[in-house]
Order: structure tokens, then C-alpha cells, then sequence
């Protein structure tokens, strides 16, 4: 993974801290030919990973990218499934079941409840690959080397212990699409634990870290704790606690942290994006020159 | 450890099943749902004890504590069922069909000293106690107006009848949106003893309203509006936000941030003038977080009211019934 991942919160009005800069984001990427520009701001910065939700919008971005070979050589997209919200919506009306009716793929559902077949335990792992088809099509023909779980299945299934479930995942996306699993979440080292103990090496971590502790359970300690003492993937996310402390404070703390492998952020503007991108190869240089001596 | 029972793995079960799941205080019994499918994956892949009659579950485990959270219609008979076995209940809002109905579980629940608690979390959110901490010491000087608000994409177009769109069982944006709101205007400022209007309206739905929109009274006489529309798709989410103005100042909060304007220097913490304040500044962290740290809370303060070491006077069966009373009021004002 590169150092620098690019987010896309931004681009979907999802603003941890405030509705109003939600609905100017909104309003400033309303055309789809906004957030290729850009990523292609990012790329001048030479961020070269767009880490992305499987939002409907994105489809029409992978079309453009499709599109343009030459320009995209070597861009790659770490999707991030599911879209939470399309899903929590259609529970909170249809119900579980008319949920998994509207968006599990094929006639494989109806026929599995038509005839009351019995329920083996291969057919619900059948549907998560089923549904995980369906959030992938429209990468097709893209580079996805890592693809993601999002933090709100990830920690339910962390609670609900149905680490077979996570462990599935990791195995299906390896197989299917030759690519990493990774989790998002906001339980990074009850996470961590549960995927050391069903065997998975060095997994692929994405998980809020910053100077203030936001969205860190357990306390701050314990994740710089579990990054200074365990081998694994992190990704840090949420670096800047949603602008609660200055770019440079929260940028120089990630940075200073042992053992993260990449960092991931969103910024509108050509500069912010430019600004964000310096300073972390700032901190970097200082604090790799720091740990030789 | 608290042996502890979920009755219904719908969408808010099964997201009180995981945050119980990993709380370590917590020791999951059994869960009970309808659906064979559900029980049926918790027990494959969760390692849950199911069950598809709640009674056996209560009579094979033995539970302190059950989490009700099946369709509101089902509450009053569930719950009661409970407390008569001296079980400590937290159900799903709202708390019941009607205020009747409620008035007899406030009652059981005291008379039988058990932990009670109704799932408005918003209360367990940092900016909505800091806003309650501004009001209550007085800062807005004498307050005037509120408005209560939320907005969200539930229902945004026509489609299938669920027993979300059936008054008769709980459904609609009035009993399941507006509660929220109705109840944080309650704990906030006051119960809401009156209503001067209201307008319930269908936007998609058949059988029921889709947006509200009230005048209200509270017991102290202060009036306000409330302003509920679950068919705004403009929302990403559900939105909730309340305004506050009295003769000293103004505050405007949602679940992100809280603008706050003073007339003049006090020691509330704020200077005069407009500040703001964001909920990265007013989270208390959780040891386990699904989908915002108030859900997780609010169990955790269940879990240690039944330990004893908080008081149970958040979220209690009498202030919910407070708010079916003002929903009952909303719903018989012509």
C-alpha cells in the first residue's frame, strides 16, 4: 500500500462535524466531473490509491477512469463495501428480510425460502458472496488490490463474534478477486485480536487514530499500545479528528506513530490536498532520520 | 456478570445484541426472534443461544435483564410480562401504543424496584447534554421559543406496506421519527402538556404521516414548534436539531455540532458572542463502538444501573411515558 491513500467522504457530503459543511461539500461536488478533478489534484500530489465507498456515484467515476487508460496507468481504487446507508435505510423499512429480498442478487434467495430448503450453513455465506458480487461490479476491469469492509459490518460482526464471518470475507475476496481484505473499524485492537487468533497474518487494518482519542474505543493508549506491539497492516483514518486539532499537530502525531503503514485523508481543494500530502512526507523524512540516528 | 435476554433481532436487536456482545460486563443468555433465519445465523456463526418463544427463553436462561425490541405494538404485554417475573427491562422507543398502556409498566417497575430504561439515545449524546447544561444553568436567560427538528430518508417513495406504515402498530413518522424529538424537547425544557396544532402528513404513505408539524406547550408554558419530516431525502441520514432562544441567547445543536450565541460574558464556558463546538469536544469514548458512541452508552448505563453503580433516572419508563402522552396529544389534536 502507498503511504498516502486518497478518501472520499468529501465527494458525499459526510462531514463528521458539521451538516452545513456536508451540504456545501454537496453542492460542490454535484457533477461527477468535480471529483475527477480532483483526483487528479491528488494525483499531482502523487497519491495514487483512491480508497472509496461502493456509493452508486462511484460507478460513473469507474466509467471515466475505464475510459481514460493512458491517464489512470497505475491508479488504484480500494473500495469499501457495503454502502452502509442504502442498506440501513431499506432495514429500517423493508425489514431484514425484504432488505436481503431487494438487494441480494438472482433468484437464489427466492428459491432458497420458496421451498423451505434446508439452511445450510455454506447458503448464508453464499449470500455475503452474493452481495459482495454485487458491490464489486462496477470496479470491473479496475485495480483493486485491497478491498474493504466497512467499519459498521465489521464491528457488528466483531460483537456478534462471528469471526467466522470476517475470516470468510478475507477468504472470498483473495480467491474471487485476487485481492487483501481489509477492515475498517472503530474497535481496532479487539479487531486485531480476533483476526490473530483465527490466523490471519498481518491483516489489513483501517481504524481512527489521532492526537485527540476521537473514535478510538478503549482510550488512545490502548491503540498506541497495539500499533507499538503487534505486526500488522494499519491505516489511519480520521487523522484529523474531523478538525479538531490544526493539520500539522494531527499529521505530525500520526506520523510520529511506529508502525503505520498508510494514511488516509480527504481534502477539496487542490491546495489542502497539496498541503496534507507535504507535510506527512515532511514528518516522515524528520522522524525516519530521528529513528536512524 | 449480568445474564441479559434480547426478544426481536431486527435492525436496533441485533445492533443492542452486538454492543452486549462485547461488553464485558455482559453475559449474552439468548435472543428471541420470529424469524428462524436469524436465530438460526446467531446460532451458527454467533455462537447466541435462539429461540423463537420468548417465554422458554426466560424459563431455559434465567435472564436479570432482557432488551425489548421488537415492533412497538408488542411492548406492553412483553414488557409487563418481565417486570411480573422481576426481570430489569430496557425496551426500544417508542415505549408504547399509547400512554394507557404505559402508565401500568411505570408503576409495575417501580412497584417492583427494577432497572427501567426506554432506547432514546439522544440523551446520550455529548452535544445534547451540554446543551441541557447551558439551559439549565441558565445562560439563554429567559427562554421563549424552541424549535424541535429532524430530518431523514426513510420513506421516499411509494412502496411495500410494513408495520412501519401501520398507525395501529406503532408505524408512522409521528411514533417512530418524532418521538425522538418530542423526547429530547422533554428532558431538555419540559414535558409537553399541550398542543395548538398539528399537522400529520402523507407524503408517500397511505396509512400513515410521513411529516409532522406542531405547535407545542410545555408544562412550564413555554411554546414551540416541532418540525419532523421522514421523507427528506436531502438528509443522508436521520437528523436531529433543536433551537433554543431566550433573552440572554441562542443555541442551535445537532448530533455534530453546537452553535451557541451570548448577549453577554458569563461563566458558561462560551464567550459572548457566536462560539461553536463540535461532538469531537464532547464524546465521552466508548470501550465498543458499532454506530455512534450514545448506542453504546446508553446500554452500558443499563448494564451498570443493574450493577448499582449509577442512578437509573436516564431514560427512564416514566419519562418515555411522558413522551407517549405528548404523542397521544399530537395525535387527538383536530
Amino acid at each position: 500500500m502507498e503511504r498516502i491513500l486518497f478518501g472520499d467522504n468529501q465527494f458525499f457530503a459526510v462531514n463528521h462535524i458539521s451538516d452545513e459543511k456536508s451540504r456545501a461539500q454537496s453542492i460542490r461536488f454535484k457533477d461527477d466531473s468535480a471529483i475527477i478533478k480532483t483526483l487528479d489534484y491528488a494525483i499531482e500530489a502523487g497519491i495514487n490509491t483512491f480508497m472509496c465507498t461502493t456509493h452508486d456515484r462511484i460507478g460513473n467515476i469507474c466509467d471515466i477512469i475505464r475510459a481514460n487508460p493512458d491517464k489512470y496507468k497505475g491508479f488504484k481504487i480500494f473500495p469499501c463495501m457495503p454502502y452502509a446507508h442504502k442498506y440501513a435505510n431499506a432495514v429500517t423499512e423493508l425489514g431484514i428480510m425484504g432488505t436481503l429480498k431487494e438487494y441480494v442478487p438472482g433468484n437464489f434467495f427466492g428459491s432458497l425460502f420458496k421451498g423451505g430448503v434446508a439452511y445450510l450453513s455454506k447458503d448464508y455465506l453464499s449470500i455475503m458472496e452474493l452481495m459482495i458480487d454485487a458491490e464489486m461490479k462496477m470496479f470491473k476491469g479496475i485495480d483493486t488490490p485491497v478491498i474493504f469492509l466497512q467499519n459498521v459490518i465489521t464491528d457488528l460482526l466483531l460483537g456478534l463474534r462471528m469471526n467466522e464471518m470476517l475470516v470468510a470475507y478475507h477468504k472470498y475476496v483473495q480467491k474471487k478477486y485476487n485481492a487483501e481484505a481489509g477492515f475498517i473499524t472503530m474497535n481496532m485492537p479487539k479487531l486485531l485480536k480476533v483476526l490473530q487468533d483465527a490466523g490471519i497474518e498481518n491483516p489489513i487494518i483501517c481504524s481512527s487514530i489521532n492526537k485527540v482519542g476521537f473514535r478510538m474505543s478503549g482510550g488512545k493508549e490502548i491503540y498506541e499500545h497495539t500499533l507499538k506491539t503487534n505486526t500488522f497492516r494499519a491505516i489511519a483514518m480520521q487523522v484529523l479528528a474531523g478538525g479538531a486539532v490544526s493539520p500539522r499537530e494531527a499529521l505530525e502525531y500520526v506520523c510520529r506513530l511506529p508502525n503505520i503503514e498508510s494514511i488516509l485523508f480527504g481534502a477539496s481543494s487542490r491546495g489542502n490536498i497539496q498541503e496534507t500530502a507535504n507535510l506527512i512526507h515532511q514528518f516522515d523524512q524528520q522522524f525516519n532520520i530521528k529513528s536512524v540516528i | 456478570m449480568v445474564k441479559v435476554g434480547l426478544i426481536g433481532a431486527g435492525k436496533m436487536g441485533l445492533s443492542h445484541l452486538s454492543i452486549l456482545g462485547a461488553h464485558p460486563d455482559v453475559n449474552v443468555v439468548g435472543v428471541c426472534d420470529t424469524s428462524k433465519m436469524v436465530t438460526d445465523v446467531l446460532e451458527k456463526y454467533g455462537s447466541f443461544n435462539g429461540f423463537s418463544d420468548y417465554k422458554k427463553m426466560l424459563e431455559k436462561t434465567n435472564p436479570d435483564a432482557v432488551v425489548v425490541a421488537v415492533p412497538t405494538k408488542f411492548h406492553a404485554i412483553i414488557v409487563k410480562d418481565l417486570l411480573e417475573r422481576g426481570i430489569h427491562v430496557f425496551a426500544e422507543k417508542p415505549f408504547c401504543l399509547n400512554a394507557s398502556q404505559g402508565e401500568e409498566l411505570v408503576k409495575l417497575a417501580s412497584a417492583r424496584k427494577l432497572i427501567n430504561q426506554v432506547g432514546y439515545h439522544n440523551k446520550f449524546i455529548g452535544n445534547f447534554t451540554e446543551v441541557k447544561r447551558l439551559i439549565d444553568g441558565g445562560y439563554l436567560g429567559d427562554i421563549y421559543h424552541f424549535v424541535g427538528e429532524s430530518y431523514g430518508p426513510v420513506v421516499i417513495k411509494k412502496k411495500q406496506d410494513t408495520w412501519r406504515s401501520d398507525p395501529a402498530e406503532g408505524g408512522g413518522c409521528l411514533m417512530d421519527y418524532a418521538s425522538h424529538v418530542i423526547d429530547l424537547l422533554n428532558y431538555l425544557l419540559a414535558p409537553v402538556t399541550k398542543v395548538h396544532g398539528a399537522i400529520l402528513k402523507p407524503i408517500y404513505s397511505t396509512g400513515v404521516e410521513d411529516a409532522v408539524y406542531a405547535l407545542l406547550e410545555l408544562s412550564t408554558k413555554l411554546t414551540g414548534v416541532l418540525s419532523v419530516n421522514w421523507s427528506d431525502e436531502t438528509y443522508r441520514k436521520m437528523s436531529t436539531s433543536i433551537t433554543v432562544i431566550g433573552t440572554k441567547g441562542k443555541i442551535i445543536a445537532d448530533a455534530s455540532e453546537i452553535r451557541i450565541f451570548l448577549k453577554e460574558e458569563t461563566n458558561s464556558g462560551y464567550s459572548k458572542g457566536w462560539s461553536t463546538k463540535y461532538i469531537t469536544d464532547l464524546t465521552e469514548p466508548v470501550d465498543f463502538y458499532l454506530r455512534g458512541e450514545e448506542y453504546s452508552a446508553q446500554l452500558d448505563y443499563f448494564i451498570r444501573a443493574i450493577e448499582g453503580k449509577v442512578p437509573n433516572t436516564i431514560n427512564t419508563f416514566e419519562s418515555a411515558w411522558l413522551t407517549d402522552k405528548a404523542i397521544d396529544l399530537i395525535k387527538n389534536t383536530k
